[in-house]
């Protein structure tokens, strides 16, 4: 009985697949107080922890684990806010199998220690049930930096500057805060009420967030660092330009990026229309295209818009998929139809401009590539049709040249990502950082903030000394 | 919050705001057009900065009521707000010195038509300008197009005003005779847009479109606004709204516009229900 209950983690009960594809409410419900103290019960409270290793922001896993399981819930919360600002976002959407969970000591021969799950319950009870702990007023240095982009790096970079006693402010293109957290990942993953308490607690530490503010388009980057008096600039703009397939038929209507289907989706709440005014194509039949994190939400997406059947078509197999594995499980509850090993080649005309089948072919794998992952090679005269009225590529994105044009001496690479070194976030011209999706190409939440986290340190440094010396 | 510090009805479906913007006035160039978004529920709409007032910090647009959003619109009034204001977008319109150009507005595409005509003026261009629309009722900004134009002509579709044709009439006409005209701007309907670059092509007559395409973000970041232009995909919020017409796939950007008409219907006749009921139980 004991060791059964070391093996395996207490499980989050969550909505039947059957009830949630019917709402946008989030999936699972969180652990209560006794579950999470039986959960943190399992961790061994290892003297050389591996988890921790597996962190890119380095949470002590252990001691805020250890705090839960004494019943210290707020200070279990705030021992992980020491390096993780996001806690309630992080439990929910950090790929965990593959960061902290997956050298997990436990994990060798059971179930490793949900630590995720740990940490979302703390944040959530934090949020409940504590007073939102708010740093001492620090001393005011007279700096003044811009934050471009209000997504994890932004927010992360503003809190940290704040708290150092500089004036920040977060300008954001959109008219709501919070990057992808609120125009991409789906309210039924991530509610938005989540993303609200965060950008909130940075405004009252007197971080100044001015939304509707496309830099580039209003301001450039020189006109904040001369005319208005910034010292420094941080730009976490994110990846924000959709990538398509290139293939017959993509302009037909019914045809979406899954940037714009999401954004539709949860940024414009167009599931509500008409009570909101924003539509979108409800398909009866949908296909999505790809095998990430992206291509999951917008399948799930689709499903809960009343599609009948959602395809999820990826070139190669399910293992090959980035995603998420607790997001493929899900996907795969919901009755979402995998097409494994088939590749769109085609989007089919109904004659009126609209969409009504996709041609694909099926694919074997082959050597692998230089991903180290088997290459997919179509297989000849298997192409076939399928019958959709919503094709949506969710293939990735790159870099959003609107900004970078507007700033010639900012050296980009050569796919077209700002040049940043990767401990400080300095770019080729002085006094301007970046970080997050904008310099990694599309990564993860957590990446953002941890270079969010060190553009913030190194911007400290910079506005006491004005010293630059970008090496590459 | 986005204050309208005026409003002005132009005719019975057209309507102008002034709008404070102090910082987008600040950087608005002929050619740009900005987004906004009424309130919380609102969706986001494109509408070109018709002009624009740096010392006042203001900037203009005219819109033509015709679905929900506009109609909404349309019933804000001085002294009103609007939640989001977000520009300016798009490339601004290129204004050289051309030698003579023909300016060609159609229906509200007079409002956008205008910034550009005066810009064109102001760099030494002989400017000659045709504005139409389907009745005299639905035709504004005649002595405002007339101040900037060495020439204007009028059309209406039903001969109400000035001369009974559509624009591309008097346009044939005069790249016909007037062999000095090296450039046409066309602002309108997409359908006006597409004939009249089917004229300017017979005469070989380099022609400058704004497209307008249904957008989302207007920052490139979603693809909703895209189109083809020379057989690539462009879209339309940060590589134009201004292309070259003679490049242009006027039928995917029509067909492209219908995309939501069903929801569109249902939209406005479900808001217009619920003014009259809210007017009637007043
Ligand atoms: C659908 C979807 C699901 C995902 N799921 C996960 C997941 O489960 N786990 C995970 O770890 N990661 C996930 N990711 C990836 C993760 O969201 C990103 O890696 C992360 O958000 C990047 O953060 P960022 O701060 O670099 O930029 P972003 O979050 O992209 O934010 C950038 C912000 O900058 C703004 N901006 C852009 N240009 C300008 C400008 N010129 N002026 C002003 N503002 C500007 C944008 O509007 C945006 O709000 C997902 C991504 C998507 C799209
Ligand atoms: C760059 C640009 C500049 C524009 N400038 C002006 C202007 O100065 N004056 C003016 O009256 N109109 C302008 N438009 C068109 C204006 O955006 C639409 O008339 C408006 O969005 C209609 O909204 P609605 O809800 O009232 O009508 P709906 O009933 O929603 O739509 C009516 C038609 O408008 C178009 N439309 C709908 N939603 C959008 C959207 N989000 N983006 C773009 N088009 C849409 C579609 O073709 C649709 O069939 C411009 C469009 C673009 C792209
Ligand atoms: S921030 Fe992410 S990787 Fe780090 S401990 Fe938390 S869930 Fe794990
Ligand atoms: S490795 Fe696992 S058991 Fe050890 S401290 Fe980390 S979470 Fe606990
Ligand atoms: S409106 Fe979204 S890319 Fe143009």
């Amino acid at each position: 009985m004991e060791d059964k209950k070391k093996k395996n983690r207490i499980k989050m009960r969550e909505q039947t697949p059957q009830a949630r594809i019917q709402n946008f409410m989030e999936v699972p419900y969180g652990y209560t107080p006794n579950e999470a103290v039986e959960e943190a019960s399992r961790c061994l409270s290892c003297l050389r922890p591996a988890c921790r290793n597996g962190c890119p922001v380095e949470v002590d896993i252990p001691s805020f684990i250890k705090l839960i399981k004494e019943g210290k819930f707020i200070e279990a919360a705030w021992k992980v806010k020491e390096k993780n600002a996001l806690p309630a976002v992080c439990g929910r959407v950090c790929p965990q199998e593959i960061q902290c969970e997956s050298l997990c000591i436990l994990g060798k021969k059971g179930e490793p220690v949900a630590i995720g799950n740990l940490e979302r319950f703390v944040a959530d009870y934090e949020a409940s049930e504590g007073e939102i702990q708010t740093p001492e007023k620090p001393k005011v240095t007279g700096r003044k930096v811009a934050i471009i982009g209000s997504g994890p790096g932004g927010l992360t970079c503003a809190a940290d500057l704040i708290k150092s006693g500089h004036q920040v402010t977060l300008f954001e293109a959109l008219h709501k805060p919070g990057g992808v957290l609120v125009y991409g990942i789906p309210e039924f993953r991530l509610p938005k009420t989540i993303v609200e308490r965060e950008v909130e607690y940075i405004k009252k530490l007197g971080v100044e967030v001015v939304v509707n503010a496309v830099i580039g388009k209003l301001y450039t980057i020189d006109e904040l660092l001369n005319g208005h008096g910034y010292d420094a600039c941080f730009i976490a703009t994110g990846a924000g330009l959709p990538m398509f397939l290139g293939i017959p038929g993509e302009n037909l209507n019914g045809v979406y990026s899954a940037n714009e289907f999401l954004t539709r989706a949860n940024l414009m709440k167009a599931y509500l229309f008409p009570e909101y005014d924003t539509p979108v194509k409800r398909g009866k039949k949908v296909a999505v295209f790809g095998g990430g994190n992206v291509t999951i939400d917008t399948a799930r997406v689709a499903l809960r818009l009343g599609a009948e059947k959602v395809y999820l078509i990826y070139r190669r197999s399910e293992e090959e998929m980035p995603a998420r594995k607790a997001e493929i499980h899900h996907a795969h509850e919901e009755g979402i139809e995998f097409m494994l090993l088939t590749n769109p080649t085609g989007f089919i005309d109904d004659g009126k401009g609209n969409i009504c089948a996709v041609e694909c072919s099926k694919m074997e794998l082959g050597e692998p590539d230089e991903s180290g992952r088997r290459r997919p090679v179509p297989i000849k005269g298997s192409k076939f049709q399928v019958e959709i009225d919503v094709g949506i590529p969710a293939i990735g994105t790159r870099s959003n040249p609107l900004l970078l044009h507007t700033v010639p001496d900012l050296k980009l690479n050569k796919k077209g990502y700002i040049s940043a070194e990767a401990d400080t976030g300095m770019t080729s011209k002085q006094g301007v950082f970046a970080g997050g999706d904008i310099v990694t190409g599309s990564a993860t939440v957590i990446l953002a903030m941890g270079a969010g986290k060190k553009a913030a340190k190194s911007i400290n440094e910079y506005l006491k000394w004005k010293y630059w010396d970008f090496k590459r | 919050m986005f204050e309208i510090v005026k409003k002005e009805e132009l005719s019975d479906a057209v309507t102008l705001f002034e709008i404070e913007a102090e910082d987008i006035a600040k950087k608005a160039k002929a050619g740009n057009f900005f987004i906004l978004k009424i309130n919380e529920q609102g969706e986001r709409i494109p509408l070109t900065i018709a002009d624009f007032d740096r010392d006042r910090g203001t900037i203009t647009t005219v819109f033509q009521k015709i679905g929900k959003t506009t109609h909404h619109l349309g019933t804000l009034n001085e002294g009103g707000f609007i939640s989001d204001v977000i520009g300016p977008l798009g490339k601004p319109a290129h204004i050289e010195d051309f030698g003579t150009v023909v300016c060609v507005g159609g229906g509200v595409g007079i409002a956008p038509v205008y910034p550009i005509a005066k810009a064109f003026k102001e760099a030494g261009n002989t400017v000659i300008s045709i504005i139409g629309a389907r009745t005299k009722n639905l035709i504004f900004w005649e002595d405002k197009m007339r101040a900037v134009s060495d020439d204007l002509i009028v059309t209406t579709d039903d001969g109400s005003h000035g001369r009974k044709s559509v624009v591309t009439v008097p346009l044939d006409e005069l790249l016909r005779t007037d062999k000095s005209i090296n450039l046409v701007i066309a602002i309108g309907p997409a359908i006006m847009m597409k004939f009249v670059c089917i004229t300017s092509e017979k005469y070989n007559v380099k022609t400058l479109v704004s497209l307008n395409s249904i957008m989302v973000d207007g920052t490139g970041m979603c693809g909703s606004c895209r189109i083809e232009v020379g057989g690539e995909i462009k879209f339309a919020c940060v590589d134009g709204p201004e292309f070259d017409g003679h490049k242009v796939d006027f039928d995917l950007l029509m067909a492209r516009q219908r995309m939501y008409l069903d929801e569109e219907k249902f939209a406005l006749q479900r808001y217009l229900e619920s003014y009259k009921e809210k007017k009637g139980g007043k």
